[in-house]
């Protein structure tokens, strides 16, 4: 399923010859893969350029991640606490990622994030107001001031369309319900991915100058987790095996809230608005005990210190019938929770039977975010690999150890945007051959149908998607060991023996049991960068929570994980020194300390 | 898990758009279980080809709408409890061609969305605008775009219009268009007599029924716009007006707010 742009596509339809596998070829400036917020920023600025862009993604229009999104979008522009800068915002930001984030990153976030939403309101997106007719703000974990631009408990749904409908009025065409199985090189360069689409099973093509990676995190590793089925991790895989360095990969966010029950909704998120908005945690005795975790902060420490507290709450026997802790927003009242979280109301209510103006809700930490990544360029996104790109939250480096609420959509729409530029100076920049050999593109066509066109019967991919979190849950969850680690690095290369033995029925007609067979490669190969690099990080840090190192070490914060396929396609781990930071932003540190 | 040991059975429509038959199965039913979760696991345990889209399961994203008994529902918000003692045939959503089992192509609907004219301001954000300005918004805003209510619409379920009806879904989304304070473009024309087809509407109210997330789309989107065409359509003074200054209402924003 396509929807076209109105000359958006130069690409032409082929067939090859002598080849069993027909495949269609297109052509594009710019290929991004992924229809978040990240991707469809990009690629509105490069068609706006006036480039020929394609979006690819295995969804339809406007369902990607982002439009779960909940709380807000992270910018200080100063509305409701005007002593915010851009100053504060990235010093939080520092300060929760451990300072092991890209501090040049984290600058320009701060500094560009009030321009991205002001620039979503000059696109028709609709905030909340403040009594003086501003973007209001509502305060989030960590963050100093109130900062969070939002609009109810639905900013992500309002961010996505409201980029949709951007791109829709360009010229860019977009792929839906297309994935992109592998990337192309040729002369060290990404030229062009290869996709099929999902509502036929054929094969695309794509030749592309220069590629956009922007397809998300990963959550989908674990068994509790907030994300969609989308959450492979597709793209981190795609840029890996393609050459690209990879960053702080062992740093998986544990959000404090998620749903405990009924079983089928265990993980769902609760957002961190509630917490903003003056939710309280309780555990059975009735404690408000975040007093012992984060006396100043409480509910609104960061995610890390409040995901630990109900973690332990919870091992230590105060826990809820259900495995949970409390959280209470009932002092809001029906009124007030139908202004400002709607959504959790009717989540609780439809899903939970449970009236959340009446009655506490029960919760504990689920796997939400993933701030490791393609290591970039923090001017232009560039990966380590020429023409590829990445942004988003299959990037890494802005959010170090661990991520602030609401600096994710802020940086999709940061770093979207600059990945765009980056894209379309590469573009301008050279020339760019972009034939590559048939037989290569055959080759990956093969292997993408083997589970399917072999007639036998074999592994079920869900089974093996179901070891695998299993596994993670119980070797990897947010208490790490390195004999745990140990035994789960196992499991998981036991499971990647298994890969070739998954076999499916049916046709290629969207058949998502073939379509789970191409997730797992990606969900084993990710699972086994994280515990390899879990395990070299001996030490607490931010999400990293070593029971064996149970300190903070000096010399670690100075040092990122880069991961890189080494010479025989295994998994490189490097230590590399963090550069030091220059004056003027180290300075703001100092400053602060005197005062 | 809690799996009491009963079971969950429900019919689902496997096939494609030419041939299909509904076929039964059965799963171990789980306190709080959503029809999605049945089918989900049924799809993991019985039949990895079963076809059908979802992605939040939160009733977010509006991906997994389906009929449920020929009702429209989103598969991730209906309990199976709800259907205590009745038998529960699920299959895709009519008004478009079936692709196969539960997925229908709403592609169209894309088109539809290309066709819209977008949200356009002269004056630079930030703009000051008031609670009271923009509350009415948030309503229409709140669209999950699971098409369920073109779906249901009779105008493209039953008589096809697709060339010439937008949908509730698009008058919705015209609506909060049309009634921004800060933006200066105008539908009207689109609606009348362009892709929109606003006339064609009979308000029979099927489409705010089955609105997951409690749209009034006749009350509150079709009806003032309908009002609006009518008013620059049949009143002479503001038709010469749209003929010479071809705005928005003819008028300034400021008017915009005031239906
Ligand atoms: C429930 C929830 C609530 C959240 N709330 C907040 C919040 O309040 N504030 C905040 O700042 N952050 C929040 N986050 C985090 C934030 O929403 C995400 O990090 C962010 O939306 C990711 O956006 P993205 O553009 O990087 O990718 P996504 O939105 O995840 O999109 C990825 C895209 O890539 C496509 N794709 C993936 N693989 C392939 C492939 N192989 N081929 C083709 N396409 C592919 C997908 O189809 C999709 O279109 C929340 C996350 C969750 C889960
Ligand atoms: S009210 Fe109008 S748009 Fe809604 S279902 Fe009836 S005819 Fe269709
Ligand atoms: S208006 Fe309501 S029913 Fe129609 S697409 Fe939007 S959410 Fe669905
Ligand atoms: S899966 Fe998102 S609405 Fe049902």
């Amino acid at each position: 399923m396509d929807t076209n742009g109105h000359n958006g596509s130069n690409g032409a339809s082929a067939q090859r010859n002598g080849s069993s596998e027909k495949y269609e070829v297109q052509e594009h400036d710019v290929l991004v893969i992924g229809a978040g917020g990240a991707g469809l920023r990009a690629a509105v600025e490069a068609s706006e350029a006036g480039l020929s862009v394609g979006v690819v993604s295995k969804s339809l229009l406007g369902k990607a991640h982002t439009v779960m999104a909940e709380g807000g979008m992270a910018a200080a522009v100063g509305n409701v606490d005007p002593e915010d800068s851009w100053k504060t915002h990235f010093m939080d930001t520092m300060k929760s990622g451990k300072f092991i984030n890209n501090w040049r990153m984290a600058e320009l976030h701060a500094k560009e994030s009030p321009d991205r939403v002001y620039e979503l309101e000059q696109w028709g997106a609709l905030f909340q107001r403040t009594p003086e007719g501003k973007i209001s703000q509502r305060p989030f974990g960590a963050h100093t001031y109130r900062r969070l631009c939002h609009v109810g408990d639905r900013t992500g749904l309002e961010l996505i369309r409201t980029m949709q409908e951007k791109t829709l009025a360009t010229d860019a065409k977009v792929y839906m319900e297309t994935t992109v199985t592998r990337l192309f090189k040729k002369d060290g360069k990404v030229v062009g991915a290869l996709a099929y689409t999902r509502e036929s099973g054929k094969f695309i093509y794509i030749k592309a100058k220069a590629v956009v990676m922007a397809t998300g995190g990963w959550g989908r590793i674990f068994e509790v987790t907030s994300n969609s089925w989308e959450g492979t991790g597709d793209g981190v895989v795609l840029s890996y095996d393609a050459g690209a360095d990879l960053v702080d990969m062992e740093m998986m966010q544990f959000h404090p809230t998620g749903m405990v029950w009924p079983p089928g909704v265990a993980g769902l998120l609760v957002t961190e608005g509630v917490r903003g908005e003056g939710g309280i945690l309780k555990n059975s005795k009735g404690e408000r005990y975040m007093a012992r975790y984060d006396e100043q902060r409480m509910e609104l420490s960061s995610r890390d210190v409040v995901a630990r507290a109900n973690y332990t709450e919870v091992q230590e026997g105060r826990g809820s019938p259900h495995g949970g802790v409390y959280l209470d927003i009932t002092h809001l009242g029906y009124d007030g929770i139908m202004k400002k979280l709607p959504t959790m109301h009717e989540q609780f209510l439809k899903l939970a039977d449970i009236d959340i103006s009446k009655e506490p809700m029960e919760v504990f930490p689920t796997v939400h975010y993933t701030m490791g990544g393609v290591k970039v360029e923090p001017e232009n996104c560039a990966s380590t690999v020429p023409g590829l790109f990445a942004a988003g939250e299959v990037a890494g480096g802005l959010h170090g150890a661990n991520r602030l609420g609401g600096n994710s959509l802020s940086d999709l729409l940061v770093f979207g945007r600059r990945a765009g530029i980056g894209a379309i100076e590469y573009v301008n920049e050279g020339s760019h051959s972009l034939e590559v050999e048939g037989s290569e593109i055959e080759r990956e066509i093969e292997r993408v149908l083997k589970p399917i066109e072999t007639g036998e019967t074999g592994e079920s991919p869900y089974l093996i998607q179901q070891e695998l979190q299993k596994a993670m849950m119980d070797h990897a969850n947010i208490m790490r060991t390195e004999e745990d680690l140990k035994e789960g690095l196992g499991k998981i290369l036991a499971l990647k023996d298994r890969l070739e033995n998954i076999r499916v029925q049916g046709s290629r007609l969207f058949n998502p049991g073939w379509h789970a067979a191409q997730d797992v490669r990606y969900l084993v190969q990710i699972s086994e960068i994280i515990l390899r690099t879990a395990l070299e990080r001996r030490e607490c840090r931010g999400a990293q929570w070593r029971l064996d190192h149970p300190d903070m070490d000096e010399e670690l914060g100075h040092v990122n994980f880069i991961v890189s396929k080494d010479g025989q396609g295994e998994v490189g781990i490097e230590s590399r020194e963090i550069a030091p930071m220059p004056e003027h932003l180290s300075g703001l540190f100092k400053e602060e300390a005197k005062v | 898990m809690t799996a009491d040991g009963s079971a969950a059975r429900l019919k689902v429509y496997r096939g494609d758009g030419e041939n299909g038959e509904f076929v039964e199965y059965e799963t171990p039913m789980v306190t709080g279980m959503v029809v999605l979760d049945a089918i989900l696991n049924i799809q993991a345990e019985q039949e990895s080809d079963l076809a059908v889209r979802w992605n939040c399961k939160a009733a977010h994203c509006g991906s997994c709408s389906a009929e449920i008994n020929g009702v429209p529902k989103l598969l991730c918000k209906t309990r199976i409890e709800e259907y205590e003692g009745r038998e529960i045939n699920v299959q895709p959503l009519k008004a478009w061609p079936i692709i196969k089992d539960l997925v229908s192509d709403v592609s169209w609907n894309y088109e539809v969305s290309r066709s819209t004219i977008p949200f356009h301001s002269e004056q630079q954000a930030p703009f000051t605008m008031y609670e009271e300005d923009v509350e009415r918004l948030y309503e229409p805003k709140k669209c999950i775009e699971c098409f369920m209510c073109q779906d249901v619409c009779h105008v493209l379920r039953t008589h096809e219009k697709h060339d010439v009806f937008a949908g509730p879904r698009f008058f919705v989304r015209n609506q909060w268009l049309q009634m921004h304070p800060m933006d200066d473009r105008d539908r009207l024309r689109y609606l009348k007599e362009d892709r929109g087809g606003i006339q064609y509407c009979n308000i029979t109210k099927c489409c705010t029924e089955v609105c997951p997330v409690g749209i009034k789309i006749t009350d509150n989107s079709i009806i003032p716009l309908k009002e609006r065409v009518a008013d620059e359509y049949y009143d002479p003074a503001k038709w010469l007006m749209r003929k010479i200054r071809g705005r928005k209402n003819g008028a300034s924003n400021g008017s915009v707010n005031g239906s």
